[in-house]
């Protein structure tokens, strides 16, 4: 006869597991919405036309200012940030998915973008501050463009080396068998079959820096009024907004309007994300 | 008859690991010639060094000859991409292009040749008549070659390796992925297709080699057992090992 193990103790620790995992999952979920149920309660108050047709204002002046300026200044750093990162990183992360023999290369190249990864933000900032802010002598959107292009590239090539990973070897081998050259079928039927992929990875590594701060502290930093000088200017921006206002400020109606930037950079956040989402669930053509 | 395809003293190495042994093989045009034997006996490899396709892997050699006509397709100055618009080749998975029906049959069409629109539209009416899908796909050349059935897809796929014209077609198991009402439509496509293509199918059903096929070789361990006409294999083979695996001894 072979002695029975009691059932008891394996249910026990079977409901202990689904309770912490459930547990968990609560923590998580509630502390994203506890979050959001701030911003949103604290930001609603300045939510207006005004708030986001006007610019930014000196505090104390006849009008009392919006955030136009700044989204429209971050809106232009990140869309040059995208202009500077997304090719070359989309390169890369095609050189590490598709010429495999190149095996010391793509090490490199990867080990390199482990590191850049693990850079803080704040060092990214202060090399841009250095190689472009200190020597023209003045700070630019440009050189914001540049900090956060240095961030989205590793995120951007390694997420195209996954999803040109998942293509499967079939498909290449096929496209090859029609007499196609190797760089028209990587670029015409690989890239065109993870295209959904590459696009999710490129809104997320989108997404990821549009919240940063630390580096447009060094090189965007901020102005009031209108971004004219996006090459040789400060340009307003949230990120610098947010933190300058809600913290750096004594006046209540600025701290409202920090509150109101976050709560727009949250939603842009919310909406870029849930467009991955769908993007990716969407029916393949 | 006239040899189309004449493999000789074929050695072909995955790294260190040799998987073909002196291959020895003549393929007639024309006709269809099955290549049988158990898994992992370089079937498929033997397949894939007519097109030049296991190039793509830089670990990957091969010795010896493969003539074309009684040109040998492996010596470095032939033009892969002319070889392959002459050899083309059907793999196991349909292999659809992201793009809609049309677009998959036109892809090739528009690769090697000037065409007007019109004569493209005319081409790739022929390839899916002579793939046995038009009818299937007349209403809805527009939409998404992925949308298909299996068995469509497969077909589409051969429409669009006929499509450039080719000489020769390799069909790397094409129905294994596929249920057998739809093999059954793809064997009877092939012998609509031996009239205009010499056809080399490698295969793991026995049953369907001897179904479609002219002529059979029996790999066994990267070696080239016997070959032969396919009811000479199937009813009175000459050596032993090929009488043990086609009645199902071992494999």
């Amino acid at each position: 006869m072979m002695r029975r193990r009691p059932l008891t103790w394996r249910k026990l620790s079977n409901q202990f597991v689904k309770i912490f995992s459930t547990a968990a999952v609560l923590l998580a979920v509630g502390a994203m919405l506890w979050i959001l149920y701030t911003v949103a309660c604290y930001g609603f108050r300045s939510m207006s036309l005004s708030f986001f047709t006007t610019p930014t204002m000196p505090y104390g002046g006849p009008v009392r200012g919006g955030i136009a300026n700044a989204f429209l200044g971050s809106v232009m750093i990140t869309f040059g940030a995208a202009v500077i990162a997304v090719p070359p990183a989309l390169c890369a992360g095609i050189f590490l998915a598709e010429y495999k023999d190149w095996k010391t290369v793509s090490n490199v190249l990867r080990f390199s973008a482990n590191v850049m990864m693990g850079i803080p933000s704040v060092l990214v900032g202060l090399f841009a501050y250095i190689i472009l802010v200190v020597p023209t002598g003045n700070f630019s959107g440009f050189s914001a463009s540049v900090a956060l292009a240095i961030i989205m590239f590793p995120v951007i090539m390694r997420t195209t080396e996954d999803m040109l990973g998942m293509v499967p070897d079939a498909l290449r081998e096929s496209a090859l068998a029609l007499g196609m050259t190797r760089t028209r079928a990587t670029v015409c039927i690989v890239c065109l079959s993870a295209r959904k992929g590459l696009l999710t990875g490129i809104l997320l590594a989108l997404s990821r820096v549009s919240g940063e701060t630390a580096p447009l502290l060094f090189t965007a930093l901020f102005s009031d009024g209108w971004p004219k000088n996006y090459f040789t200017g400060p340009i307003a921006n949230m990120p610098v907004l947010i933190t300058e206002y809600s913290t750096n400020s004594p006046f209540e109606v600025m701290h409202q309007a920090g509150w109101g930037a976050a709560l727009v950079v949250t939603v842009l956040v919310l909406v870029i994300n849930m467009s991955t989402r769908i993007i990716f669930r969407e029916k393949k053509i | 008859m006239s040899i189309k395809i004449e493999a000789r003293n074929i050695d072909f190495y995955y790294g260190n690991h040799q998987a073909l042994f002196n291959n020895n093989l003549c393929i007639e045009e024309n006709k269809i010639t099955a290549v049988i034997g158990p898994s992992g006996c370089g079937k498929s490899t033997h397949l894939r060094i007519y097109n030049r396709i296991f190039e793509l892997y830089r670990e990957q050699k091969v010795t010896g000859e493969v003539l074309l006509d009684g040109e040998n397709v492996l010596a470095s100055g032939v033009d892969v991409l002319e070889l392959r618009r002459k050899v083309g080749m059907i793999f196991q998975k349909p292999t659809p292009f992201p793009m809609s029906v049309y677009d998959n049959v036109a892809y090739p069409l528009k690769l090697h040749y000037k065409l007007t629109p019109r004569e493209t539209a005319e081409r790739v009416e022929k390839a899916l008549r002579g793939a046995s899908i038009w009818e299937e796909v007349k209403d809805k050349l527009k939409a998404s070659g992925l949308a298909l059935s299996g068995g469509q897809q497969q077909r589409l796929c051969i429409a669009r390796a006929i499509a450039a014209e080719p000489e020769v077609l390799l069909m790397d198991e094409p129905t294994s992925a596929i249920d057998p009402v739809a093999t059954l439509k793809i064997e009877e496509l092939m012998f609509e297709l031996k009239r205009r293509f010499t056809i080399v199918i490698v295969t793991h059903n026995m049953q369907q080699a001897a179904r479609i096929s002219d002529f059979t070789a029996f790999f066994f361990k990267g070696e080239i057992i016997e070959f032969g006409g396919t009811e000479q294999i199937f009813t009175n083979p000459k050596i032993k090992k090929t009488e043990e695996y086609i009645t199902g001894r071992f494999g």
